[in-house]
């Protein structure tokens, strides 16, 4: 078999023949609870998915798609008034259709909003670096992060770690997951399920510099028709994501069902994981070396064999024994 | 659709009304994000509520259900009043220059003829003015007070941008832009496309709902360009091959009439179907009928069907009726005429209109068979589910048969697609269980009674007995072998109609086209649209090469599309008279000098001079109809009528209810309701997450919209103390419902004749079986009324009420 | 009977000739050991958390999932002991004036100088920081804990809670190590301690030294009770 090639651009067909996977474990740049992870001896060009919120309708094929390749068997919930469906991500639902009804107050004019919401894939992930299980999330040098299951520990730390609230932890199983931007199927050169599923392009695939430069027609295009703050989601507090949306309100991302306007690895998390880890261990080695050096030079506490007599002394006066 | 999916990317301007595509149909939506992507297409969408459609729209305007045709007069009276003509195209490809018949007019809502009594029109007045030469008169200078121009001007007269807001409830303001925006589409290089579904088509005068839309489409100059014309979405991946097939009572295949019982003969029948060139030079296309009959009958009695019989014309069954629509039928059932009933991959218990009076029907058949390849409601009508089919089994007699079927994907043979295209398509995997082809389970229903009349005889035997039943396999017949009985064959040497010593397809072979078919009885054509689907070139329907010259969207050699490969219908009309393109940037068909070219087939004879022979082939004046004479049950003109439920008024007679041309069975109009009890206008519509009432039955889908809701504006939840996701009852005079109430923006309260109106939309897909929650669907409440020319259902709009109530009970099977 | 006020039920004189005091019952030595046990499980599975380096202590309860299952349970377990132990121990080791003086002069304590401090009862002012700081960290690592257990209490709080909870968690974990260390070093500096725990019985000269308060009261007791 000859190996996949990397995709280069959103609108390539994929190949149809059986190829070998274009990365592996051997283009890890970061990998979560490993101090020494060599860097790569290549670096893989970044991709990323571009997901142009102003040509989405909403058809969820993109969650069934998902559904399908990942073969995960998501719980049918009920009405909750809303057509978003299942209510939220759950370890069984790795991307969902968030819809808001929203009057532009500038406008006055209704707009319906409809968000793929899933994970961001950061630049810099905070659901990595708040793991503790050694190999239980990596990246690859083009920018995809992915959960390897049989390292997770089932802790939830990338719950807390994630600044967008993506990774769910299965009570099944014990293991966090979340999308994997279909590693698996663009190790072979293809692209993630939901961007194949997509009917109205909604979802493009490809390197990142193409989808910014795709983006870009796109925003020009709609400033065209007068949404004068379209703008490209690639938030630098993350470094960057490797999914990025279009939005017609780029100033306002809030309003696409919470998106971040600033999203960033809680400083508490970046505390936590920074100073306190080495503060702690510090203090930590700090007092037992301490105790055992004095434990080693100082002398000890020792009762004396006139603290013997004068305890058998006091015992008796005080039972009023004493001879 | 006059044009093709992959062509809407040629637009300037998409306008969705009477449909919602991006929720109903997704993936050919695609080529609207393309045409807005790549041109700078503007959408706009107008629809009672704010839809998925209307979430990528550039405008959107509210409308009332069911007030369609005074929006699209309103819209035709200000392009007219505004210039907004493409008069080149007006004058010389439509009939606005041709005069009518002096005694035709309207008043009061009504066209001349109007019989009360029969619910009819005498259409004897809705006839051009024809000369002593036999071809209709003209005034191309358009001055004469009975052209069609003059009258169609003063028919639109009423509708102003004001009687548009009155009765519609679109805001005057929101018109008047979106007609500005349409406006702009009149001239010769900008293109308008409609897309349309049942949101136009399920009303009582549907029919003329799109012909209000044909109307301004040909005012624009619109249809037979590229990127425009008038595109029906179907809603079945086949609805368009039923129909090519006439899967009608009153049809035959290729759109072919049923004969009546007045056509005693074959003579007879043929008669009535003359055709002849209603202006000098002009094509008629149909003048052919004989050909396409002829080849038709020598399919279906091969060698019994001879000229001296009539070939065979006695052995089709007579209509005694209009129609044994499905309106009827259940009519019928309901009365007890009816003992045994086929369902052959149709639900109706879920599909058509008024619930209970559906499970009354067929609890009074002796027996009903349903083929399906998922359980259907219709299969279980007898089973109790508690509130969501309340019935007693026990009071039920009739005996249910259920024939498990294979489903597309596990079928070979094509599908016919809204745009015409004939896609074939494979077997992805094996039938499960006793699930069998449906050809094999018609195949062995034939053979036995064929048999039995063989030994026991009957009345009439002949079409049985004699019926050409000639494949490999006697007991299951093979897509190909349908396919290319469909498509034709040379029963006898074929020739060149002017030089018959030119041989154009031996006996045996498969016919090219239906230009070879012959009413001689040389050729066979099961369906004279079809033929050249499969012919002596191969499969064409399995064509899959994507090339696509110039990108001009035509894919010529994907698939193949009926008539003859054509992807973009009237396409001879893309060019000005003297053949030249309207639009150079958009070329479509050209005249080159000596013959007509371009990157699709002509619509027209290749060698026809512009200038005389005029686009529209099929019809026998040659060009496009703004008045459409006695074609149309009711009107010759798409007049303003009222749903047979509305809460208003018809603003032009107040005495009118609905179409006075559609047919209303007694009880059912003892059944309609007024504003009175049911204030709330009630909508019926599909989401994209299912399919009819086929993907309930699949967990994934139900995992992306588990439950039955009816969405309601803010507006009415405040005003009946509904919460979001709080149960509601909703309810009309023929039944009564339980949904989960969805309070949104999306709908709002309609200003119309001065009174706040409220749409309640009832979505479709659920129903007591499948893996999705047990609902109800919309057709609990609608009312037993269809279009008065096609029985379409008026599913949408009708009367409702609806109050906060309690989950409803599961019932004992549950 | 005399009330007790620096000793509790079960702590006397055993043997007079030499001396040897009842310090623990085999209740409260079990009780300790448990939390004590308890305790040293949660810092190895913690730590093998805290640090990529130190994840390898996963290994010893079979796995980080393992661990991960078992730290919360464990921790509630050292909860409920630690809770028993409290009440058995609170009242001894309520603050009095002569912990501050005795506190507020550690030299000597360091120097083992105590004849030059007061009196002690059965627990001295260092005891009684352990015994007060080992409550206020288990119940802010409890209460954290609990907020951060994702197989149960997933949705308990929000996220940014939860994100202050770990971090707390972890502060709260170095400090009761911190305590721990104190804890055990100082029952291994100051000889004859640790057969507190062990054997429950402390020398006279253990008691004299280093809580002779305690052992007068005990003394005292002795003669107000029946003759040995």
């Amino acid at each position: 078999m000859t190996a996949a090639t990397p995709p280069t651009t959103a609108r390539s067909n994929p190949p149809v023949e059986q190829l070998e996977s274009y990365f592996g474990p051997q283009d890890l740049v970061r990998r979560s609870a490993t101090l020494d992870q060599p860097a790569p001896e290549r670096e893989l060009t970044k991709v990323a998915k571009l997901i142009d919120v102003t040509r989405c309708i909403g058809c969820k094929a993109c969650q069934s798609a998902c559904i399908e390749w990942n073969d995960t068997h998501p719980e049918m919930e009920d009405f909750a008034g809303s057509y978003m469906n299942p209510h939220d991500l759950t370890p069984e639902m790795f991307t969902l259709m968030r819809f808001t009804e929203w009057e532009n107050p500038e406008t006055n004019q209704l707009e319906w909003l409809i968000r793929k919401d899933g994970c961001m894939h950061c630049e810099d992930p905070g659901c990595l670096k708040a793991c503790p299980a050694p190999g239980a999330i990596v990246q690859y040098s083009n920018g995809i992060v992915d959960f390897i299951h049989e390292n997770c520990i089932g802790c939830g730390y990338c719950v807390s770690g994630c600044p967008f609230d993506i990774p769910r932890v299965s009570k099944v199983t014990n293991v966090a997951y979340k999308c994997t931007l279909c590693s698996d199927r663009v190790a072979v050169g293809q692209g993630p399920a939901c961007a194949k599923a997509c009917p109205t392009e909604c979802i493009s695939f490809g390197t990142k510099d193409d989808m910014k430069a795709q983006a870009e027609e796109r925003i020009a295009e709609l400033k065209s028709r007068g949404f004068e703050n379209a703008g490209l989601y690639d938030p630098d507090g993350v470094g960057g994501t490797h999914v990025m949306y279009v939005l017609h309100h780029a100033d306002k991302p809030e309003v696409y069902a919470g998106l971040p306007a600033e999203p960033r690895i809680s400083p508490v998390v970046e505390t936590w994981k920074g100073v306190t880890k080495y503060l702690g261990l510090a203090a930590i080695g700090a007092m037992a070396v301490g105790t055992t050096l004095h434990g080693l030079m100082g002398r000890a506490n020792k009762v004396s064999h006139e603290d013997e007599e004068k305890a058998e002394d006091l015992v008796e006066t005080e039972e009023g024994t004493k001879r | 659709m006059t044009n093709s999916w992959t062509d809407i990317k040629n637009t300037d301007l998409v306008i969705v009304m009477g449909g919602n595509a991006a929720e109903a149909h997704p993936c050919g939506f695609k080529w609207v994000t393309e045409a807005k992507a790549r041109r700078g297409a503007r959408l706009i969408v107008v629809d009672p509520r704010f839809t998925r459609t209307a979430s990528v729209a550039d405008y959107y305007a509210p409308i009332r259900p069911g007030s369609d045709i005074a929006w699209l007069m309103g819209m035709i009276r200000w392009m007219i009043e505004n210039d907004k003509v493409q008069w080149d195209y007006v004058r010389n490809y439509t009939n606005a220059s041709l005069l009518v018949n002096e005694g035709f007019g309207w008043s009061d809502g009504l066209f001349t003829g109007y019989e009360p009594e029969k619910r009819n029109y005498d259409m004897s007045t809705w006839e051009y003015q024809i000369g002593d030469d036999g071809f209709a008169l003209t005034d191309p200078t358009l001055r004469d007070p009975r052209c069609v121009w003059n009258l169609l001007k003063a028919h639109v007269d009423p509708y102003t941008p004001e009687m548009v807001e009155r009765i519609c409830g679109t805001p005057k303001d929101r018109f008047l832009r979106i007609a500005e925006m349409i406006g702009e589409c009149s001239a010769p290089d900008k293109v308008m496309t409609s897309m349309y579904a049942l949101g136009w088509t399920q009303h009582s005068k549907g029919a003329q709902n799109i012909r209000g839309m044909a109307m301004l489409q040909l005012i624009l100059g619109n249809i037979g360009m590229r990127g425009g014309g008038m595109n029906a979405l179907r809603g079945h991946s086949n609805i368009q091959g039923l129909t090519d097939m006439g899967l009608m009572s009153n049809l035959l295949p290729g759109y072919l009439n049923m004969p009546t019982e007045k056509d005693t003969d074959f003579d007879t029948y043929l008669s009535k179907r003359q055709y002849k060139p209603l202006r000098p030079d002009q094509t008629s296309y149909w003048q052919n009928y004989p050909k396409f009959m002829v080849s038709y009958l020598k399919a279906m009695w091969g060698d019994h069907a001879t000229k001296e019989n009539g070939w065979c014309f006695d052995y089709l069954p007579k209509l005694d009726v209009a129609n044994y629509d499905i309106l009827r039928m259940f009519d019928m059932m309901y009365k007890g005429e009816v003992n045994l009933y086929f369902c052959q991959g149709f639900n109706p218990l879920l599909a058509f209109p008024n619930r209970a009076k559906l499970t009354t029907a067929l609890s009074k058949l002796k027996l009903l068979v349903t083929m399906d390849p998922l359980e259907t409601e219709t299969s279980r009508f007898w089973e109790n589910h508690g509130d969501f089919n309340d019935v007693d089994p026990a009071a039920i007699e009739t005996e249910v048969i259920q024939l498990p079927t294979t489903c597309f994907a596990e079928e070979e043979g094509s599908l016919t697609n809204s745009g015409r295209w004939l896609q074939w398509h494979w077997p992805g995997g094996s039938p499960p269980g006793e699930a069998k082809h449906d050809t094999w389970i018609m195949a062995q229903i034939f053979l036995r009674v064929r048999e039995l009349y063989r030994q026991e005889g009957g009345t009439v035997p002949e079409p049985i007995l004699n019926l050409n039943w000639d494949y490999a396999d006697p007991n299951e017949p093979t897509a190909e072998e349908l396919a290319k009985e469909i498509n034709g064959r040379a029963l006898g040497q074929v020739t060149d109609l002017v030089d018959t010593s030119k041989v154009l397809a031996e006996p045996g072979k498969l016919l090219q086209n239906f230009t070879q078919l012959r009413d001689d009885g040389s050729t066979s054509s099961g369906c004279w649209i079809y033929s050249g689907c499969w012919n002596e070139q191969g499969n064409n329907m399995a064509r899959r090469d994507t090339s696509d010259p110039d990108g001009t969207g035509a894919y010529l050699n994907w698939s193949w599309s009926w008539p003859v490969n054509r992807r973009i219908l009237y396409n001879r009309a893309s060019a000005d008279l003297d053949g030249n393109p309207w639009d150079p940037e958009r070329k479509l068909v050209w005249w080159n000098g000596e013959k007509w070219i371009g990157y699709d087939v002509p619509d027209i004879a290749v060698t026809a001079k512009p200038g005389t022979v005029m686009p529209f082939i099929m019809n026998p004046e040659g060009v496009s109809r703004l008045f459409s004479r006695g074609l149309m049950r009711d009107g010759p003109f798409p007049i303003h009528m009222e749903p047979f439920e509305s809460p208003v008024a018809n603003f032009l007679n107040p005495d009118l209810r609905g179409n006075p041309a559609a047919r209303i069975f007694e009880d059912d109009a003892a059944q309609l309701a007024t504003s009175a009890d049911f204030p709330h206008v009630g909508t019926s519509y599909r989401l994209t997450e299912h399919f009819h009432y086929w993907t309930k039955h699949n967990p994934v889908n139900s995992v992306l919209q588990p439950e039955f809701f009816v969405e309601i504006s803010e507006e009415l939840a405040k005003e009946k103390g509904i919460g979001n996701a709080d149960w509601v009852r909703v309810w009309s005079n023929r039944g009564s419902i339980k949904a989960k109430a969805y309070v949104t923006k999306r709908l709002k309260p309609l200003m119309c004749d001065g009174k706040a109106l409220h749409v309640v939309g009832i979505p479709l897909h659920w129903g007591f079986t499948g893996a999705a929650r047990k609902g109800f669907g919309p057709n609990s409440l609608t009312p037993f009324v269809g279009d008065a020319n096609v029985e379409t259902p008026e599913s949408k709009a009708f009367l409702v009420n609806i109050e906060k109530t309690t989950p409803p009970t599961e019932g004992a099977t549950s | 009977m005399k009330k007790r006020v620096y000793s509790q039920s079960g702590d006397r004189i055993e043997t007079v000739d030499p001396v040897s005091v009842r310090r623990y019952g085999p209740w409260t030595r079990g009780n300790h050991w448990l939390t004590a046990g308890c305790l040293v499980l949660l810092l190895v599975s913690g730590l093998s958390f805290f640090h990529p380096s130190l994840y390898f202590l996963s290994g010893l309860f079979g796995g980080g999932q393992t661990a991960r299952m078992l730290h919360p349970w464990i921790g509630v377990v050292l909860f409920l002991s630690f809770l028993v132990l409290f009440l058995r121990m609170v009242r001894l080791n309520l603050p009095t004036r002569e912990d501050g003086v005795w506190l507020s002069q550690p030299g000597k304590v360091l120097a083992a100088k105590e004849e030059e401090l007061p009196e002690m009862g059965k627990y001295n002012g260092a005891q009684k920081i352990v015994f007060w700081a080992m409550t206020g960290l288990i119940i802010v690592l409890i209460i954290s804990g609990i907020m951060m257990w994702e197989q149960y209490f997933d949705g308990l709080v929000t996220i940014p809670t939860r994100r202050i909870a770990t971090i707390t968690h972890s502060i709260a974990a170095v400090l009761i190590i911190c305590v721990f260390i104190v804890h055990v070093y100082a029952a291994i500096w100051t000889r004859g301690t640790i057969r507190a725990m062990t054997r429950g019985t402390v020398t006279g000269g253990w008691a004299f030294k280093h809580h002779r308060k305690w052992l007068r009261e005990l003394a005292r007791l002795d003669r107000a009770g029946p003759a040995k």
